[in-house]
């Protein structure tokens, strides 16, 4: 027996640095550095973890999917790092710009084409943060989708996980092959050792194009997204505001202030 | 007039605020038709009926809590087919997200998510939206097929506006992928008597200063004096000391409240992600360089163990 995880992995501006929209209204991804989502780090180490913990029944194999620029090589070498076993990176000049509906597509065919069992997503990447793909991903393959878990389990062909929802608490089930994504409560993820940095050096990376994919152009790109984004503009600083320091009254100061605004 | 379809988002036929949010938008852009589903589907009518909705589809059957999300989408597709709607509004949950997230798929509609103000354009809706952790606005449409847009709590006012809320029992066929996934079982959240934090007027949150569990009362006891909702940071939740579904921030619930008070927090891009579109900003933190006091409104410098229990006296005094 064996397991085929695919984890989708997002190459994303760091969150930390100075976000922007290049002319076009897309993403700036030249200007600002780049790194693995975050938040995809989760997926990664859940996947490492069903691995591991199916190792006895058979081959578990992990492989690391981005869409995305050259750079977003990055985003795999550190996936592998972590621990991954393959890498498959989908690059073409014709996919800037692609939104949601594009990049599902292209993921939908790279994921069919590699072989799958388990989909692992992060809940939502930190640039768009939409947090949509994964449904999206579950629609496209028609399998189930396990989404939002703070807790994932396999066994016996069956994924479990615990969905902490904003009115409930759920524990959902469903048979491979299935989506799941995972949210950061679902444990922390590990840093790559020293050796799996030098190991990760020699694992496969795969390039796909358009092409390989059958995917036409004009599906993907800016000019295939079924979105448009007509305006990008820089909310303004806000205003300064008075800062005291506290020498006794600070509450006291505080709550005239709530007052004056109507607050009390 | 051209239908708008408004998902509605209930908890056993109570209306949350944020789908009488969505009916405002939709009176912007045509007649809203409400779909209300699950068990207690038509106990929605009447809070509907009163906020705008001409008519009103319900259904129930076992599938909607069993099973996650899919009937849901077969149920709004059902929708979608009978009423040939100009745009679909979901609220931005989880679920409104992904049910709208598959429905645009099945549709080949655009998507848009977390919407903070819907207009009509000449080219169809207009949504705003709020990114890279609110330091830009964006305005976007759909380019294909019928808009389908989630929008998020407090993004438009509660407006009263009577219609007709005809009822009618939308017929759903589930498809054989609508039992994919099964719920096996569901607890619900016990409610802690304060205020929905996304729907709070006032948020008082918490982060690492408050250095404890046990001393998220003081938090507490300054939200309860101004009625307000109360947050945490992730280092705060990480830490043990507040639930996560109190989390402000990216990965946690995202605010807009007419006043947000933030008591030892740093102020990370990611909770600034959550929480920079609040009207008014407090913060009370020791370190004057704290990147939290480039948002404020008014900040204090101080220790919160002396400022914050000050200001709850102080506002209880005033409050008499
Ligand atoms: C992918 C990702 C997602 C994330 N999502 C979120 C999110 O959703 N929400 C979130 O909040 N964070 C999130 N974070 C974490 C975020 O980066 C910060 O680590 C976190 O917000 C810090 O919390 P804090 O401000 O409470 O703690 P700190 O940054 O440690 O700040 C504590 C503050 O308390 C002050 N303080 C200490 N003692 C006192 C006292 N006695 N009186 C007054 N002030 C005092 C200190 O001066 C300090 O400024 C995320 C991070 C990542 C990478
Ligand atoms: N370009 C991409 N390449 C690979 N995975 C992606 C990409 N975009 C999104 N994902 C996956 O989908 C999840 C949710 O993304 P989103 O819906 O865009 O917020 C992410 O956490 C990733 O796991």
């Amino acid at each position: 027996m064996s397991l085929r995880i695919v984890v989708c992995v997002k190459y994303v501006p760091d969150a930390t640095g100075d976000r922007h929209f290049a002319d076009d209204l897309t993403v700036d991804r030249d200007d600002v550095d780049g790194l693995l989502s975050e938040l995809d780090e989760y997926a990664v180490e859940q996947a490492l973890q069903i691995a591991d913990d199916f190792d006895g029944d058979g081959d578990a194999e992990i492989t690391v999917l981005t869409v995305g620029p050259e750079d977003a090589k990055d985003a795999l070498r550190k996936a592998l790092s972590m621990g991954a076993d393959k890498a498959v990176h989908v690059e073409d000049d014709d996919l800037h710009g692609t939104d949601v509906m594009g990049t599902s597509l292209v993921l939908a065919k790279a994921i069919e084409k590699t072989g799958y069992d388990l989909v692992i997503c992060g809940m939502a990447s930190t640039d768009g943060t939409m947090g949509v793909l994964p449904a999206i991903l579950a629609e496209r393959l028609g399998v189930p989708q396990v989404t939002l878990l703070s807790e994932v389990s396999v066994e016996d062909g069956t994924v479990k996980g615990r969905r902490d929802g904003d009115t409930a608490s759920e524990l959902l089930e469903a048979s491979l092959p299935a989506v799941v994504s995972v949210t950061d409560q679902s444990g922390e993820a590990r840093y790559p050792s020293f050796k799996g940095i030098m190991a990760a050096k020699k694992k496969p990376v795969q390039s796909l194009d358009l092409e390989d994919l059958e995917i036409d152009a004009d599906e993907v790109g800016l000019a295939g997204a079924w979105t448009a984004v007509d305006s990008a503009a820089e909310r303004p600083a806000r205003t300064a505001g008075t800062i005291v320091k506290d020498e006794g009254e600070g509450g006291k100061r505080l709550a005239e202030f709530l007052a004056s605004q109507k607050f009390i | 007039m051209a239908e708008v379809l408004v998902y509605v988002d209930h908890v056993d036929g109570a209306v949350r605020k944020p789908t009488l949010e969505l009916l405002t938008l939709a009176r912007r852009i045509g007649e809203p038709v409400a779909v209300a589903l699950g068990a207690g589907a038509g106990d929605t009518v009447p809070a509907l009926a009163e906020h705008g909705a001409v008519r009103v589809l319900t259904a129930d059957a076992p599938e909607f809590a069993d099973y996650l999300v899919v009937p849901k989408v077969d149920a709004v597709q059902a929708a979608y087919d009978a009423v040939s709607p100009a745009a679909v509004l979901f609220p931005s949950s989880a679920e409104g997200k992904e049910v709208a997230a598959r429905l645009a798929v099945r549709t080949g509609s655009g998507l848009i998510t977390d919407a903070i103000d819907v207009e009509a354009g000449e080219g169809g809706p207009v949504a705003t939206q709020s990114v890279f952790a609110a330091a830009f606005t964006t305005r976007s449409r759909v380019s294909r097929g019928v808009p389908v847009i989630t929008v998020k709590p407090n993004s438009a006012p509660v407006e009263p506006a009577p219609a007709a809320g005809a009822v009618e029992a939308l017929s759903v066929t589930f498809g054989e992928k609508s039992t994919g996934t099964k719920v096996v079982s569901r607890t619900p959240r016990t409610s802690t008597g304060r205020p929905e934090l996304t729907e709070a007027a006032i948020v008082v949150s918490g982060g690492r200063g408050v250095n404890g569990a046990e001393n998220f009362a003081i938090i507490e006891a300054l939200a309860d004096s101004l009625g307000a909702a109360v947050g945490a940071s992730r280092a705060a939740v990480d830490a043990g000391w507040y639930p996560h579904a109190s989390q402000v921030g990216q990965t946690g619930k995202s605010v807009s409240p007419q006043l947000y008070i933030a008591s030892g927090i740093s102020g990370a891009i990611q909770h600034r992600a959550g929480m920079q579109t609040s009207k008014t900003i407090v913060a009370v933190n020791k370190d004057a360089e704290a990147p939290i006091f480039d948002l404020v409104d008014y900040g204090v410098v101080g220790d919160l163990f002396e400022v914050v229990p000050q200001l709850t006296e102080e506002i209880k005094t005033r409050k008499g």
